[in-house]
């Protein structure tokens, strides 16, 4: 499993981290290069790959990868 | 990037013009999970207006017409006649449909023409700078009504139906899977195809309508407001605002089979 968030295209919006029904991402204290602050994936482990945070980052920021 | 939208989108277009949190980009996420699962991205045309809702097709890598204000529905008609065989997706704002476009959508659903329109309410005008729209609730304090909106609101879904479309839904930002169901199924059924988007803008709506600028916050708001309903039913007196797939009639003729007949005819005559 591995969850990623593109820093290039990340708003800082935090629906991911609201919308994950297992609280996998968190605030950070990391910027990108406009300065936003973005989340951060912080509970890998709890993730169920419902995908849900795929289909609400109005950003197309997020890949949540299964492995087959 | 998420890995099924660099198939779609034009990775030198991003960023998206759009403001953190604003709900067009997970009504674009739906509409390209809906074209992946249909498997029909080349046999699909996006037709917009103007507003910030219809900056959503000009970043998809598929065919696409960002047109003038109000007309989108007319461009997609005209196209939809020109090439019968494209599957044409309009998207449109609660002031593009309904404001400046209403007249536009009244015939389009009447002709029952194969086109699927989604109309983005986020009851404001966005992208110029919080005006009052036909969607705007009653009392909302905008730059158009300052005292407070006083007429009531429009509900688009009653609108098109009334009209004549077939097919008639609606979902919000915070129902992304059901929202690409009915897109799906929109694209699907042959004729008028009307699905409205209960959608976060955390800027000019944010300000306006909600006094709350958090995205997620507004989503929760509208669907707590909400409430899910397969029946339609002209007389309602809930406050709530009705969600689901109200209707699908599949016994009305599409209008670009009516205009091959009537050629037909035509020529016979
Ligand atoms: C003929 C014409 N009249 C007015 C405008 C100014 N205008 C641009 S967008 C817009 C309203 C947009 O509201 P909506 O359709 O709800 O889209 P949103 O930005 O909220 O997504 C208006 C009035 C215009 N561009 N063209
Ligand atoms: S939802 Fe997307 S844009 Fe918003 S904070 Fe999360 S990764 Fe960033
Ligand atoms: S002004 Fe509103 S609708 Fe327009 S991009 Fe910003 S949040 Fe979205
Ligand atoms: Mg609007």
């Amino acid at each position: 499993m591995n969850i990623s968030i593109d820093d290039n295209y990340c708003k800082g919006c935090e629906i991911c981290i609201n919308a994950c029904p297992k609280d996998v991402f968190a605030i950070s204290q990391k910027r990108n290069k406009y300065g936003t602050l973005i989340p951060c994936v912080a509970e890998k482990e709890n993730c169920i790959a419902c995908k849900l945070c795929e289909i609400m980052c109005p950003d197309g920021c997020i890949n949540v990868e299964t492995e087959v | 990037m998420n890995s099924l939208l660099e198939k779609y989108i034009k990775k030198e277009s991003l960023p998206y013009i759009f403001c953190p949190g604003c709900g067009n980009g997970i009504v674009l996420n739906a509409m390209i999970y809906a074209i992946e699962a249909l498997g029909i991205k080349d046999d699909t045309a996006c037709v917009s207006g103007i507003g910030c809702s219809s900056w959503i097709p000009p970043y998809l890598n598929m065919d696409v017409m960002h047109t003038i204000h109000g007309r989108a529905i007319a461009f997609a008609e005209g196209l939809k006649l020109s090439q019968p065989d494209k599957n044409i997706i309009v998207f449109t704002g609660d002031g593009d449909c309904l404001a400046i476009g209403g007249n536009h959508l009244l015939h389009a659903a009447k002709r029952n023409i194969n086109i699927t329109v989604i109309m983005i309410n986020n009851y404001i005008y966005g992208m110029t700078g919080g005006q009052k729209s036909p969607t705007t609730p009653i009392d909302a304090k905008t730059k158009t009504s300052p005292y407070g909106a006083i007429d009531n609101p429009i509900d688009g879904c009653g609108v098109a139906m009334s009209a004549g479309a077939t097919f008639c839904s609606r979902w919000t930002t915070g129902h992304p899977n059901q929202l690409k169901k009915a897109i799906q199924e929109g694209i699907a059924h042959n004729g008028f195809s009307f699905i409205e988007v209960l959608s976060q803008c955390p800027v000019q709506a944010g300000k306006s309508i909600f006094k709350e600028r958090d995205p997620w916050k507004i989503i929760q708001y509208i669907r707590k407001n909400s409430t899910i309903t397969s029946v339609w039913e002209d007389e309602y007196k809930e406050d709530k605002i009705r969600l689901g797939n109200f209707k699908k009639e599949t016994d009305k003729r599409e209008y670009c089979e009516k205009i091959i007949t009537l050629k037909k005819r035509m020529k016979q005559e």
